[in-house]
């Protein structure tokens, strides 16, 4: 559904994005993660036809974003970066604005606006003006806008910024909602709301695309060691020339935060935890707990964003 | 030319829904009134005056005497106003960034350009018809020659089209308002006064200053002469300014 092909973009001299290449199939939900100035929003607004790329091609349903831009932007509903809008239209007149410039039929303009308010929870606000309203509803009248004509992709450009914590949950269902009729791209800072929402997420750094994954694959390709925590009763500082010595253990952490535990690296390849609660009963001690920890998306991102760099360094 | 109807009716709404409207439309029709309420009032006087000499009675024409300086005042004001007409058209969605559902809608550049345009000038018509009721009394009052008057508010029109391209140009440079009305008020003040070079350069030049000047043109419809070169003039002057926004447009999508 969408395709971007070598995309590059330059602002002056400065590099945005370089060589992104990626798709996303009919009916995917795809988050584009990435920090402050990565270079979502550039991408994204390549493929929305609000700018065309300095290299590379941009495709929608087989449509090149800027020699069909007209007919690429009536299949593509956006919601830019801030939200911004008309502060002077009340929120049905903009609505009508952007129904009627989407090529909806007069006759069907209504109905239509019926509908987005509905999902988006606006009826209560329909007739008020957009500069009064909280940054909650501006977010919702931003999405609705987006909805309107039932586009098959929608491009989302962090659709929960600024919002407080309620706000977020109920935007997040609502693209939860979405995903049933519409192929979606939403970039985001936040990760676990791309773990939650997307099927698929792509990690963007520095204007290049570092890693696409689902949440769960990306999770277990990128654990370059497993870590074990163990906690026993008592003399747990005992176990740690023990457990160094054992063979794949990268290192020993003690964690001392109330309770007393030791924090195991290790080689991925292998699972030593029958061998650690050997260790432990044969030293006679009590063991309390022994498990295997999964790197949170968190982790894997500040991974990422710190790490690829630096290899890069040693590289070149 | 997809998309013209939407951003048209669009801006037309937020021209309406604004202030700027209203006190331009306020202090155009006050000191436009001031104008031709002065231009009666000599007319007056010197027809008192011509009661008693018929030399001067026989020069004695509405079109001339009150019509033509009240046109030639109109454009002065308008000078000073149409910039804020046009100062937000696109300044204030560059810098609110709704530009971003211009650019992303599926709306051409050109139909919104021409679209903005035309609401404006909208906006300027109906601004214009405010007048129409004092010049209407003349034909109460006197009998003056209608077809001079039409001409001159057909060169008004132009007049004013001009401006409001020219101040549409001026908006799509910037994201400042302000800065957008002053560029546009300073450029077609210069447009105003170039033809006063006309003695300064040389014949040849002299007779390109003196075509160039905006003004210049309106003289010849007020006189309710219509000539292809002033109207060329104004259709030209509208279309080259639309077409310089039209780029500008599209330069600003490619720098992003």
């Amino acid at each position: 559904m969408i395709e971007a092909e070598g995309l590059t973009k330059f602002y002056g001299s400065l590099q945005a994005i370089r060589d992104v290449t990626f798709e996303v199939q009919k009916g995917e939900v795809v988050g584009f993660l990435g920090p402050n100035g990565a270079g979502k929003s550039t991408t994204i607004r390549i493929l929305t036809c609000y700018m065309p790329p300095t290299a590379g091609a941009a495709r929608v349903d087989g449509m090149d974003c800027f020699e069909r831009s007209l007919d690429v932007r009536g299949k593509v509903g956006y919601l830019p970066e801030h939200v911004p809008l008309y502060n002077e239209l009340t929120v049905r007149r903009f609505l009508r604005f952007a129904a009627s410039a989407k090529g909806v039929e007069a006759r069907r303009i209504e109905g239509e606006l019926t509908r987005v308010t509905g999902v988006c929870g606006l009826e209560k606000v329909a007739n008020r003006i957009i500069g009064h309203l909280s940054k909650g509803y501006k977010q919702r009248v931003g999405l609705a806008q987006a909805l309107l004509n039932n586009p098959s992709v929608l491009v989302l450009d962090e659709p929960t910024i600024g919002l407080d914590p309620t706000q977020i949950i109920e935007i997040r269902r609502l693209i939860q909602e979405l995903r049933e009729e519409h192929t979606v791209l939403l970039s985001s800072h936040i990760l676990p709301e791309v773990a939650q929402i997307c099927q698929r997420v792509m990690i963007i750094n520095k204007g290049r695309i570092i890693a696409t994954d689902t949440p769960a694959n990306l999770t277990r390709q990128l654990q370059k060691s497993a870590q074990i925590v163990l906690q026993v009763r008592e003399r747990a500082s005992e176990l740690i020339p023990f457990l160094e010595s054992m063979d794949g253990v990268q290192g020993v952490t003690r964690q001392q935060d109330g309770q007393d535990r030791l924090v195991v690296e290790t080689d991925r390849s292998r699972d030593l935890r029958p061998e650690i609660a050997r260790l432990a009963v044969e030293k006679d001690m009590d063991l309390l707990e022994l498990k295997l920890v999964d790197l949170s998306l968190e982790d894997i991102f500040l991974q990422l964003v710190t790490e690829e760099p630096s290899q890069e360094e040693t590289a070149s | 030319m997809k998309g013209f109807g939407s951003v048209y009716r669009k801006e037309l709404y937020i021209l309406f829904a604004s202030p700027i409207f209203y006190s331009v439309a306020f202090i155009f029709l006050l000191i436009s009134g001031y104008f031709y309420f002065s231009a009666i009032g000599y007319y007056n006087l010197y027809s008192f005056q011509a009661s008693q000499n018929p030399m001067m009675a026989k020069q004695l024409n509405l079109v001339d005497m009150v019509m033509r300086p009240f046109f030639m005042d109109i454009s002065i004001v308008l000078l000073l106003l149409s910039p804020l007409l046009t100062m937000r058209l696109y300044a204030e969605e560059r810098k609110s960034g709704t530009i971003e559902f211009l650019f992303t809608f599926p709306i051409s550049d050109r139909a919104a350009v021409l679209a903005k345009f035309s609401a404006v000038s909208t906006a300027y018509l109906v601004i214009l018809a405010g007048t129409l009721p004092g010049v209407g009394l003349l034909g109460i009052l006197g009998n003056p020659d209608w077809k001079p008057i039409l001409c001159g508010y057909l060169g008004i029109l132009l007049l004013g089209g001009a401006f409001l391209s020219f101040g549409t140009f001026t908006s799509s440079l910037t994201q400042n308002q302000i800065v957008a009305a002053v560029l546009s008020f300073g450029a077609l003040l210069m447009f105003w006064i170039i033809g006063w070079l006309k003695n300064l350069v040389g014949p040849a030049m002299g007779e390109f200053v003196e075509y160039i000047s905006i003004t210049k043109h309106l003289d010849t419809f007020t006189k309710g002469v219509l000539d292809s070169r002033d109207l060329l003039y104004y259709v030209l002057f509208i279309a080259f300014f639309l077409f310089l926004t039209f780029r500008q447009m599209g330069s600003c999508r490619w720098r992003g």
